[in-house]
């Protein structure tokens, strides 16, 4: 049954979205490995990360889409539950180091052990097994998105508000774990990790696996938002974006409504930052700065808000320039990047999918006015002929 | 004739006679200096101590030589010299007239061994002996030394040189000075007690820190007499300290005031989303950078003006700049307010990146005028100049924006076309214009808050960014649309904060305070003077 509700709730662009994704997640690894290094077709390894790392961003892009596109909560701190999800998965590749760190112990992670610190704080315990860091990935942004929407939405904290007092926490997690006495190896965040589920993390063939996970989860969040999207909760999602009072008058409980979205985009955030954290080999408190938040934002503006697609599109877009223009001129990247957010919002509010697929709805429409014009004229062309 | 014989007989015994006591000067100096060189380690002390108390300022390279070991014994007759390495060979100096007396193979000469001990007695002699000398600053010098490590054998030194004293700064540290070391003398109880509570009166966090020490070591009768001052010396800190607080407090709150005034006008009152803000207090200054740099380079003469020549300036770019970001984005944005969060992000990130490709990515040098360097005392609190005009700034600034929004037509327009737009068009207001003119003044205020924070903060692209969470979170705590509640947040969120750091120290302080926010608002969801009336809804 759930699978028939999923099918049909499925246009065909989104069929089409995980049917890109899937053929990636198989295309890409396979390109890699069984390649030779000088073949036309080859994808280095380096690529494979890169890659990798956009799809994690594609995925933030679509939660964030989830509560802004939707249900019009401008969350300026979404970067923090991707950092929080990178963490849980940083402290777990920390404990995978064991003993074979610069100091060599075999319980506590190299910055401890510089730190003069004896034992294992009780927060990082059971992170050596991944069940319980995979789990926390998923729970901690989870709750902490919870708690604070619980208390912001019930008192209305509304739009802009809302906004600032999410940049308000990103910042003060920036804050936080900056300290070293948080247990968070401070300024250099968690680093040099070496394994994975036993696997060696620099390996050709994890990266590769990493890639089609990264590709695998995010087609998987696009058929769950779109079933989210698409039910009859969807509906009341959009209807609090558009008109909040009204859709409280109407008899919702909009506080839950909103609530359950942040929970859940929250939750999708954390996998996208666990993901992302082993395909680029560092967590560090940089990634909570309230201008990765802002950056997300316009990943999401720029595919087009409220489509489910744009936002992907967004992000690999947004992230493939930055990695072009950075290398190529660095000085002109934030020229680009400023004007891109003051073009985006200026002339293209919907971003490019949106705009786009108005662009084939109208022609669509007109083709069938036109259509139906040509059957009239026929219709009337033919009793013409027949006279 | 006998006359004639016995004036030149009188007048030779007396150029004799002062000849010889010249010599006697020169040979006691002369026999002290040489008896280092035979003395033994023990003895090194006493022998130390008897060329201080010479008080011959020609002592004072002697002792120095000694104590860096460059003081050497001629094995040959035990004249001591001072010496500097040259090679194999030692360049050797006399040390009563520091006449150059050539090179000598380091063979001949016994080098004059110190231990730890003795280079802690020279350096209580030379403090004692520089309390003697004719340069102030060197004499505050010894004084806080002798303060710092009392030493009972420079008592009587330090009252010599007490008696003599006339600077008023040098004479109440000598006071301290002379109160501490009396604690470790062997004088009577009484002079004791007296110094204690002399000590007590001055306060302060060395007469403290001299007080506990002197606690262990000291007899059984003076120790309640200690424990007093102490006791009266902390209460006082505790007062001056919760003084210090307030005071760093409003400092803190008179820098969130000028970074978030600008903010409450174009945030507060017109409802954009000015990310670019910071921006604006960095262009600001960026401004009084390159005032003082033409100034340091044509008119060195008016480097303290340059501020005053600097705020109208800036005021005229940033408002420009403004002028110019309101007219070709904004004003399409108007009632969308996160797409001007977008916006004016992007806005930040251009004129970021100018300013870094204009002048470079690292810290440019901005000076402080002479009137505001410095720091004078109130009581036990010390205050610096550039942190009081600051403040005043800060009142004024917001003074006058008071004064220019409630009192002049230009602010009746301003307010009538940000409460109800259509009704001041219907009314022949230019409601465009007056938006521009609006969002130009608050950028033109953020860019007279660079001016000033220039002075307190380091000149480089990044400034405004430190600036623009804490903006929102004044304005939005202090409630939107409100002045008064701009003031009202800085301050208590300024001196909040300082209150905090002592406690969790300033990182968690300042965590502390942006979730206090954050529940605050929950509570308040409007902020602590909110609009009331049908404005809110819209």
């Amino acid at each position: 049954m759930i699978t028939s509700f999923l099918l049909k709730s499925l246009d065909r662009s989104i069929v089409v979205v995980v049917a890109i994704l899937l053929g990636l997640a198989i295309a890409i690894p396979a390109l890699n490995l069984l390649t030779a290094p000088d073949h036309p077709l080859h994808v280095p390894t380096f690529l494979v990360s890169l890659f990798g790392k956009y799809l994690t961003y594609a995925l933030l892009a679509l939660a964030l889409d989830l509560v802004w596109g939707f249900c019009g909560i401008l969350s300026l701190g979404h970067a923090a539950f991707f950092a929080l999800g990178g963490y849980a998965m940083g402290m777990y590749l920390m404990r995978q180091i064991g003993a074979r760190g610069s100091y060599g112990n075999p319980l506590l992670p190299d910055f401890m052990v510089f730190l003069n610190w004896k034992e294992l704080p009780w927060f990082w315990q059971g992170f050596d097994m991944f069940w319980f860091a995979a789990l926390m990935v998923v729970l901690v942004p989870g709750l902490l998105a919870f708690v604070f929407g619980w208390f912001a939405f019930r008192s209305r904290v509304n739009g802009v508000y809302l906004s600032i007092i999410t940049q308000a926490m990103t910042y003060a997690l920036l804050l936080a774990f900056f300290r070293n006495d948080m247990g968070f190896g401070g300024n250099n965040g968690l680093t040099d990790f070496k394994d994975i589920l036993g696997f060696n993390i620099q390996a050709d063939g994890t990266r590769a696996a990493l890639f089609a996970a990264s590709a695998l989860t995010l087609a998987l969040c696009l058929v769950l938002t779109t079933a989210i999207v698409r039910s009859k909760y969807g509906k009341v999602l959009v209807a609090v974006r558009d008109a909040e009072s009204r859709t409280r008058f109407l008899g919702y409980r909009v506080e839950h409504i909103k609530l359950f979205a942040f929970t859940v985009s929250a939750m999708m955030a954390g996998i996208a930052g666990a993901l992302y954290v082993p395909q680029v080999g560092i967590i560090n408190p940089g990634e909570f700065e309230p201008g990765n938040s802002i950056e997300v934002v316009i990943w999401t503006a720029v595919g087009g808000r409220g489509t489910l697609i744009g936002p992907i599109v967004g992000a690999i877009l947004v992230n493939g320039g930055k990695s072009i223009f950075t290398a190529a001129f660095p000085e002109f990247w934030l020229f680009a990047l400023g004007g891109l957010f003051v073009f985006v919002t200026l002339f293209l509010p919907k971003g490019v999918v949106g705009t786009a697929s108005a662009y084939l709805a109208r022609r669509k429409a007109h083709r069938r006015a036109a259509d139906a014009e040509n059957a009239r004229d026929n219709l009337v062309a033919e009793p013409m002929a027949a006279e | 004739m006998y006359r004639i014989l016995q004036t030149l007989l009188i007048t030779l015994c007396l150029l004799v006679s002062a000849h010889v006591t010249g010599l006697r000067a020169a040979d006691d100096l002369g026999a002290l200096i040489s008896a280092l060189g035979t003395a033994k380690l023990a003895e090194l002390d006493d022998r130390i101590a008897a060329l201080a108390k010479s008080g011959d300022p020609r002592v004072i390279p002697v002792l120095e030589a000694l104590g860096e070991g460059n003081l050497y014994a001629r094995k040959a007759d035990g004249g001591v010299f001072l010496t500097t390495e040259k090679g194999t060979n030692l360049v050797l100096v006399d040390p009563l007239d520091g006449a150059d007396i050539g090179e000598v193979p380091k063979g001949e000469l016994q080098k004059i061994k110190v231990n730890n001990a003795v280079r802690r007695a020279v350096r209580s002699a030379l403090g004692g002996l520089t309390l003697f000398s004719a340069d102030a600053e060197a004499r505050l010098k010894a004084a806080q030394s002798m303060r710092q490590t009392p030493n009972a054998g420079a008592l009587e030194a330090i009252e010599t040189a007490l008696a003599a004293e006339k600077d008023a700064a040098v004479r109440k540290t000598l006071d301290e000075a002379r109160a501490v070391t009396l604690l470790v003398s062997d004088r009577p109880d009484d002079d004791k007690r007296a110094a204690i509570k002399a000590l007590a009166e001055g306060g302060g966090r060395e007469a403290l820190g001299v007080l506990t020490s002197a606690l262990s070591s000291a007899d059984a009768s003076l120790k309640p007499d200690i424990e007093a001052a102490l006791q009266r010396i902390e209460q006082a800190q505790a007062f001056w300290n919760a003084g210090q607080n307030v005071w760093y407090g409003l400092s803190l709150g008179s820098v969130l005031l000028l970074a978030a005034i600008g903010l409450a006008i174009t945030f507060g009152v017109m409802g954009i989303i000015n990310m670019a803000h910071g921006e604006m207090v960095m262009l600001g200054a960026y401004t009084t950078f390159l005032v003082q740099d033409v100034i340091r380079g044509s008119y060195p003469a008016l480097f303290d003006w340059s501020l005053a020549i600097a705020l109208p300036l800036a005021f005229l770019v940033t408002g420009i700049v403004g002028l110019a970001i309101e007219r070709s984005v904004i004003r399409f944005l108007y009632g969308r307010p996160l797409e001007t969060l977008l916006a004016t992000w992007g806005i930040s990130l251009i004129l970021q990146q100018s300013v870094r490709s204009i002048f470079g990515p690292t810290n440019r040098e901005v000076g402080n005028p002479s009137w505001m360097a410095g720091a004078f005392e109130l009581g036990g609190l010390t205050i610096t100049w550039n942190r009081l005009w600051i403040i005043v700034f800060a009142l004024a600034v917001f003074a006058a924006l008071l004064f220019l929004l409630k009192r002049t037509s230009m602010g009746l327009r301003m307010r009538a076309v940000t409460q109800n737009r259509h009704m001041a068009s219907s009314m022949g207001i230019r409601t465009p214009w007056v938006d521009a003119l609006t969002f130009a003044l608050g950028s033109g205020i953020a860019g007279m808050a660079g001016v000033a924070l220039s002075q307190i903060d380091n000149v480089s692209p990044n400034l405004g960014q430190g600036y623009i969470i804490d903006s929102f979170m004044v304005v939005v705590f202090g409630g939107v649309g409100n002045l008064w509640g701009t003031l009202v947040g800085a301050f208590s969120l300024g001196i909040l904060n300082k209150f905090l750091e002592p406690y969790a120290g300033a990182v968690l302080g300042k965590i502390l305070v942006l979730v206090l926010i954050i529940l605050f608002i929950q509570k308040k969801p409007r902020g602590l003077f909110a609009l009331k009336g049908r404005a809110v809804e819209a």
